[in-house]
C-alpha cells in the first residue's frame, strides 16, 4: 500500500514538474537586479569578483545567517554524537607511508586554502571554498593517526573568535552612521590585492570560522565510537 | 559543446540512479561523488566558476568524506550480501 | 542550438530532483534516504542556477581590467553558494542522527524502527498494540514471544 501511494506521489511530482517546464519561460528572463549590480559593483564595492561583492556587500546579512546555520548544524552534530567512551575499540594503526604522506599534505593544503581565501575578491574563490580546504588540511593528519584526538577547545575558541570578528566588523560600520555590514575603508584600485575595503577581512573571518567548524565536526565524527 | 553537455548529463543521471540501486554503500558513495563532479563541470559551462569551485570542494570532497566516516562508524563499510 | 542545450540542462535538473525524491520516498534504509536528500539538494541548486542563464554571457569577474560585454547574473550564484554550504551542514547533522538511531535501536531499517517505536510508545502508555500484516518477521516473532 505504501509503495502504491509513493509511486502515485512521484507520478504527481513528475507531472507537476513537466507542467512547470511547459509554461514557464527559461533562458529569456532579463535579470534586472543582476544587470544593475553588474553595472555599478565595480565602483561601489571595488571587488573584481562580482559574486564576492554580492555575497559580502549587497547580501552580507545572508552570509551572516548562513554562518549561523552552519554553526547550529555543527554544534547540534557534536551534541548528538556525544563524548567517546574511554576504552572503546580503535581502528588499527596506519603505516609509515600514510603518516608521511598526510604530513606532506598539510603545508600544501594550508597554502592553497589561505591563497584562495585571501584572493576571494579577485578570482573565483573566497571564504567558503578556502575554509573547506583548511578543514581538510587540519583533519587529514588526524585521519592518518587513528587514536589521536583534536584539541576541541582550541577549535571552539578559533571558531568563536572568527565569528565574533565578522560581527564586529559589521558593527563597526554602524559606528560611522551607516548600516550593519556596509563595506568600510576605501575601495582602492580594482584588481589589486588590497582593494574592496573590508571585504578581504570579512572573508578571512568566514574562512577561519568555516574551516575550524568543519574540522571540529569531522574530528568528532571520526572519534565517536563505532555503534556495535 | 552540446555533445559534452549531453555526455556529462547522461553520466550524471545514470550515476544518480546507481546511488539508489547499488547494494554496496561504498559503491553508492563513489557514484555520488561522480554526480557531484559532473555537476561541478556543468556549473563551469553555465558560467559560474565560484559555484563550480564550491561544489567541487564541498560536494566531491567534504560530503564524500563525511559519508565515508559515517559509513565506517555505522559498520556499513563492508557489506556482504 | 541553444534550445537543445537548455533542454538538456533542464532535463538534468528535473531528473536529479525526481531521482532524489524517489530515493527519499521509496527507500527503507536510513543512509539511502540521506543519499536521496543530497541528490535532491544538488538538483535544486542546478535548477536555481539555470533560472537566469543567458546565451553568450561570460562569468561575472573582471580580469586584467577588461569588463566583458554581457555578464552572467551574480545574485543566483551567490544564493547557490550559500545553499551548497548549508547542504553540507544538513548532511553532517543527518549522519550524526543516523548514528544515534543505530545506537538506540540497533538497526537502520525504517520498517523495524517504526514498529519498535510504536511498540515502545504503546508499552509506555500501557495499551495493547494491534498486530498488522505489514510488520517484518522479526517484529512479529517478538510480539508473539511477548504475548
Amino acid at each position: 500500500m505504501r509503495r502504491i501511494s509513493s509511486a502515485l506521489f512521484l507520478l504527481g511530482l513528475g507531472l507537476l514538474i513537466a507542467m512547470i517546464f511547459q509554461t514557464m519561460e527559461f533562458g529569456s528572463v532579463a535579470p534586472l537586479v543582476g544587470q544593475a549590480i553588474n553595472a555599478t559593483a565595480a565602483e561601489q564595492v571595488g571587488a573584481a569578483n562580482f559574486v564576492t561583492s554580492v555575497v559580502l556587500g549587497y547580501r552580507g546579512f545572508d552570509t551572516l545567517l548562513e554562518l549561523t546555520i552552519l554553526f547550529t548544524a555543527a554544534t547540534a552534530g557534536g551534541l548528538v554524537l556525544g563524548k567517546p567512551r574511554a576504552g572503546a575499540v580503535r581502528d588499527p594503526d596506519s603505516g609509515f607511508i600514510l603518516r608521511a604522506g598526510a604530513d606532506l599534505f598539510f603545508p600544501l593544503l594550508l597554502v592553497v586554502g589561505l591563497y584562495i581565501i585571501l584572493h576571494g575578491h579577485l578570482t573565483p574563490g573566497g571564504g567558503f571554498q578556502g575554509g573547506v580546504i583548511l578543514a581538510a588540511a587540519f583533519f587529514i593528519p588526524i585521519l592518518a593517526r587513528p587514536g589521536t584526538s583534536m584539541d576541541h577547545r582550541l577549535v571552539s575558541i578559533i571558531e568563536g573568535l572568527a565569528g565574533a570578528g565578522f560581527i564586529l566588523i559589521g558593527l563597526l560600520a554602524m559606528l560611522g552612521g551607516g548600516d550593519f555590514l556596509t563595506p568600510l575603508l576605501d575601495t582602492g584600485e580594482l584588481g589589486a590585492l588590497l582593494s574592496a575595503g573590508s571585504l578581504p577581512l570579512l572573508y578571512i573571518a568566514v574562512g577561519l570560522k568555516v574551516g575550524s567548524e568543519l574540522a571540529g565536526l569531522l574530528a568528532q565524527l571520526s572519534e565517536t565510537e563505532a555503534s556495535d | 559543446m552540446e555533445l559534452l553537455v549531453l555526455v556529462i548529463v547522461i553520466v550524471m543521471l545514470c550515476s544518480a540512479i546507481a546511488v539508489l540501486l547499488l547494494k554496496d554503500f561504498l559503491a553508492a558513495l563513489a557514484a555520488f561523488s561522480v554526480v557531484s563532479l559532473g555537476l561541478s563541470v556543468l556549473f563551469v559551462i553555465l558560467r559560474a566558476p565560484d559555484v563550480a569551485m564550491t561544489e567541487a570542494a564541498i560536494g566531491a570532497g567534504l560530503s564524500s568524506l563525511l559519508f565515508a566516516l559515517a559509513l565506517r562508524r555505522l559498520g556499513l563499510w563492508h557489506l556482504r550480501s | 542550438m541553444s534550445m537543445d542545450t537548455s533542454l538538456i540542462f533542464h532535463i538534468a535538473a528535473f531528473g536529479l530532483i525526481l531521482i532524489g525524491s524517489a530515493g527519499i520516498v521509496l527507500s527503507t534504509h536510513l543512509v539511502r534516504i540521506i543519499f536521496g536528500i543530497a541528490l535532491l539538494e544538488a538538483g535544486a541548486n542546478l535548477l536555481l542556477l539555470l533560472a537566469t542563464y543567458r546565451e553568450g554571457s561570460s562569468a561575472p569577474i573582471i580580469v586584467d581590467g577588461q569588463i566583458p560585454a554581457v555578464m552572467a547574473d551574480p545574485v543566483p550564484q551567490a544564493l547557490v553558494l550559500t545553499a551548497i554550504v548549508i547542504g553540507v551542514g544538513i548532511l553532517a547533522l543527518a549522519l550524526s542522527l543516523a548514528l544515534r538511531v543505530q545506537r538506540a535501536y540497533g538497526t537502520l531499517d525504517l520498517r523495524e524502527i517504526r514498529q519498535r517505536l510504536e511498540q515502545d510508545i504503546a508499552d509506555e502508555a500501557g495499551i495493547e498494540l494491534p498486530s498488522s500484516i505489514d510488520a517484518p518477521q522479526a517484529v512479529v516473532k517478538r510480539q508473539e514471544g511477548r504475548a
